[in-house]
C-alpha cells in the first residue's frame, strides 16, 4: 500500500513538474504577450494541482495535508485572478492582440 | 539531493541579480527584485531559518515591491545609461570579488558543527529556553526575551522611518509634480471596472487578515511573530486600498487609527519594560510580571509581540498612504 | 565536498558585488536603491549560511523529542532585525527620491548635479 502511494505521488510530481516546464518554455518562445500569458497561467494552475496532490499523498491523513489543501484552494483562487488582472490591464492600456487573418498568412 | 536543489536556487539568485542590473526599464527591475526576494526566502528556508524566510517573503517580496511601484509611479519609468566610468567600476568590482573569494577559503564549510559560531552562546540559548521560558520557538524566545532590548531599538527604527516619510511626503508639492495623469496612479484610485479581482479580493481579504492574526499569536509555537504578522495584515489592507481606491481605504482604517497603532505599539513595549521596573526587577525583565517566572516570561513575550505587530502594521500602512496620496491633483 | 561547502560564500560575494556595481555605476537613483537592497540581501545570505548545522532542523523545540540537533538561532534573530531595518531605509530613500524628482524634474544623478551647478 505504501508502495502504491509512493509510485502515485512520484507520477503526480513528475507530471506536474513537466507541466510547469512546458509553461516556462511557452512563456519564453511564444510570439506575443497574450499567448505567453495563456501558456503561463494554464500550466501554472494544472501544475500546482498535480504537485500539491502528490505532496498530499505523501503527507497522509494529518494536519499537514489539510494545510496543503488550503494552500491549493488559495493558489487556485489567486492564480487565475492575477493572470486575468494582468491581461485586462494590458488590454486597457492599449496592447492589442494580433489577429490571424487568412489573407496575410502563407499557404 | 538537497544540495543540488540549494545549488540550483543559489545560481538562480545570481542570474536574477545580473538581470536586475542589466535591464533599463525600471518596472522590470522592480518585478525582478520581487522574484529575487522570493528566491532569497526559499534559500533561507533550505538553510533552516524558517522565521527569516517568512519575514523575507512577507516584507521583501510583498511590501517592498509595493513601495517601489508607488515611488516609480511618481518618478520615471526608464533609466538613461551613462557612458563614463563603467569600465573603472567593473574593474574595481572584479578585483574586489576575487579578493573576497580568496578570503572565503578560510571560512568553515557549510554546516560544520565545530564552527566557532556554534560553540559560544547558542548552545546556552538552546538549553536554557525550555527551562527559563518554556516556549517551543527558540528564535522568538531570543528575540523577545534574551535580546529584547535590540527588538525595542528596532521597533523605534521603523517608527522613525515612518515619521521621516510622513515629514518628507506630507508637505507641499514641488514644481515638477506629476499632474498630467497619463502614466499616473489615477488607475489606482479605483479598479471598479475590474470585476473579477474585486470579487476575489473581497473574498480573500478576511482570510489574509485572519492568517496575519494566526501568525501573530502563534509566534511562540512555530515560525511567526510580530514582524511577519504586521507585514501580512498591512498587505491585506493594501490589497483593499488597491481594489477600492485609497479614499475608501482611508475611510475604513483612518489615519488617526494608524497613528494610534504606530505609537501605541512602541509605547506598549516600553510600558512592559517599565512595568518590570515597577514590580521590582530590571527594565524589560519579564520574570517579575506574575508570580511564576516562566509564565511571566511567556506573558511578557506575548505582549511585546503584540506591540511589535501593531507598530509594523501601522507604519507600513502610513508609508503606503503617503506614497499613494502624493499623486492627487489639486 | 569542499567546493559545495563554500558555494554559498561565493554566491554571497558575487551578489554583493553585483549590488555594489549597481550602486556605483548606475546613474538612476532608483536603480541605486535597488542595488542597495540587493547588497543587503546578500549580507543576510552570509549570516544565515553561517547558522546551518549538518543534520539540524529549524530551532523549534518539540516536546518529548530529546537529542535533536538544532541550527543556530542567533544569526536568525539578527537578520530578522536587519530585514525590517532594511525596508525602513528603503522607504525613506524612496521618499527622498520622489522629492528630488519634484524639485529637479529628473532622477538621473548627472542631470541633478549639472542643474545644481548651473543655478
Amino acid at each position: 500500500m505504501a508502495l502504491v502511494i509512493d509510485i502515485l505521488s512520484w507520477i503526480l510530481l513528475t507530471v506536474g513538474g513537466a507541466f510547469i516546464f512546458i509553461g516556462g518554455l511557452g512563456a519564453l518562445r511564444l510570439p506575443n504577450f497574450y499567448t505567453r500569458m495563456h501558456a503561463a497561467s494554464l500550466t501554472d494552475s494544472m501544475g500546482s494541482i498535480l504537485i500539491l496532490l502528490g505532496i498530499m499523498l505523501q503527507a497522509g491523513w494529518s494536519l499537514a495535508a489539510f494545510k496543503l489543501l488550503a494552500i491549493l484552494v488559495f493558489l487556485l483562487l489567486t492564480g487565475p485572478t492575477a493572470s486575468y488582472a494582468l491581461a485586462n490591464s494590458a488590454l486597457l492600456s492599449g496592447l492589442k492582440p494580433e489577429y490571424f487573418r487568412p489573407d496575410n498568412a502563407e499557404k | 539531493m538537497v544540495i543540488l536543489f540549494a545549488v540550483f536556487l543559489l545560481t538562480l539568485l545570481v542570474l536574477t541579480a545580473v538581470a536586475i542590473v542589466r535591464t533599463d526599464n525600471l518596472f522590470v527591475a522592480v518585478m525582478l527584485t520581487g522574484i529575487f526576494s522570493l528566491l532569497m526566502a526559499a534559500n533561507f528556508f533550505i538553510l533552516d531559518a524558517a522565521d527569516v524566510a517568512l519575514t523575507e517573503a512577507a516584507i521583501g517580496a510583498g511590501i517592498t515591491t509595493v513601495l517601489f511601484l508607488g515611488a516609480l509611479a511618481l518618478t520615471a519609468e526608464y533609466e538613461k545609461s551613462i557612458s563614463t566610468g563603467r569600465w573603472l567600476s567593473l574593474g574595481v568590482v572584479a578585483v574586489t570579488t576575487l579578493i573576497l573569494i580568496y578570503a572565503t577559503f578560510d571560512k568553515p564549510r557549510l554546516g560544520d558543527p565545530q564552527a566557532p559560531v556554534h560553540l559560544h552562546v547558542a548552545p546556552w540559548y538552546l538549553e536554557q529556553t525550555p527551562q527559563l521560558i518554556d516556549i517551543p520557538n527558540v528564535v522568538t524566545a531570543v528575540l523577545g526575551s534574551f535580546r529584547g532590548y535590540d527588538t525595542l531599538g528596532e521597533l523605534n527604527v521603523i517608527l522613525t522611518a515612518c515619521i521621516g516619510v510622513l515629514f518628507i511626503l506630507g508637505g507641499r508639492r514641488g514644481q515638477y509634480s506629476p499632474s498630467d495623469g497619463t502614466k499616473s496612479l489615477s488607475t489606482i484610485h479605483s479598479l471598479r471596472h475590474h470585476l473579477i479581482p474585486k470579487i476575489v479580493g473581497h473574498f480573500l481579504i478576511p482570510f489574509i487578515i485572519l492568517f496575519g492574526f494566526y501568525i501573530q499569536f502563534h509566534g511562540e509555537y512555530g515560525p511567526g511573530g510580530g514582524f511577519q504578522a504586521g507585514a501580512i495584515v498591512a498587505a491585506g489592507i493594501i490589497l483593499y486600498a488597491l481594489l477600492e481606491g485609497e479614499a475608501q481605504a482611508l475611510r475604513a482604517v483612518p489615519r488617526s487609527a494608524l497613528m494610534g497603532m504606530v505609537v501605541g505599539g512602541a509605547m506598549l513595549y516600553g510600558a512592559v519594560g517599565i512595568a518590570g521596573i515597577a514590580l521590582g526587577g530590571n527594565f524589560l525583565d519579564y520574570s517579575v510580571l506574575t508570580d511564576n517566572p516562566v509564565a511571566g516570561q511567556q506573558i511578557g513575550i506575548l505582549i511585546i509581540e503584540l506591540g511589535v505587530g501593531l507598530t509594523v502594521c501601522g507604519a507600513l500602512l502610513l508609508i503606503f498612504h503617503a506614497f499613494a496620496a502624493r499623486e492627487e491633483t489639486d | 565536498m569542499e567546493l559545495f561547502g563554500l558555494y554559498n560564500y561565493w554566491v554571497f560575494t558575487v551578489v554583493l558585488m553585483i549590488g555594489f556595481y549597481a550602486v556605483i555605476a548606475k546613474g538612476n537613483l532608483i536603480k541605486k536603491l535597488i542595488g542597495l537592497s540587493i547588497f543587503q540581501s546578500a549580507v543576510f545570505l552570509l549570516y544565515i549560511t553561517m547558522d546551518k548545522v549538518d543534520g539540524g532542523t529549524a530551532p523549534i523545540v518539540q516536546k518529548g523529542v530529546t537529542d535533536q540537533v538544532f541550527s543556530n538561532p542567533l544569526p536568525q534573530v539578527l537578520i530578522l532585525t536587519a530585514i525590517v531595518v532594511g525596508i525602513s531605509t528603503t522607504a525613506l530613500g524612496l521618499a527622498i527620491v520622489v522629492r528630488i524628482k519634484e524639485a529637479y524634474g529628473t532622477i538621473e544623478e548627472q542631470e541633478v548635479q549639472s542643474l545644481d551647478r548651473d543655478q
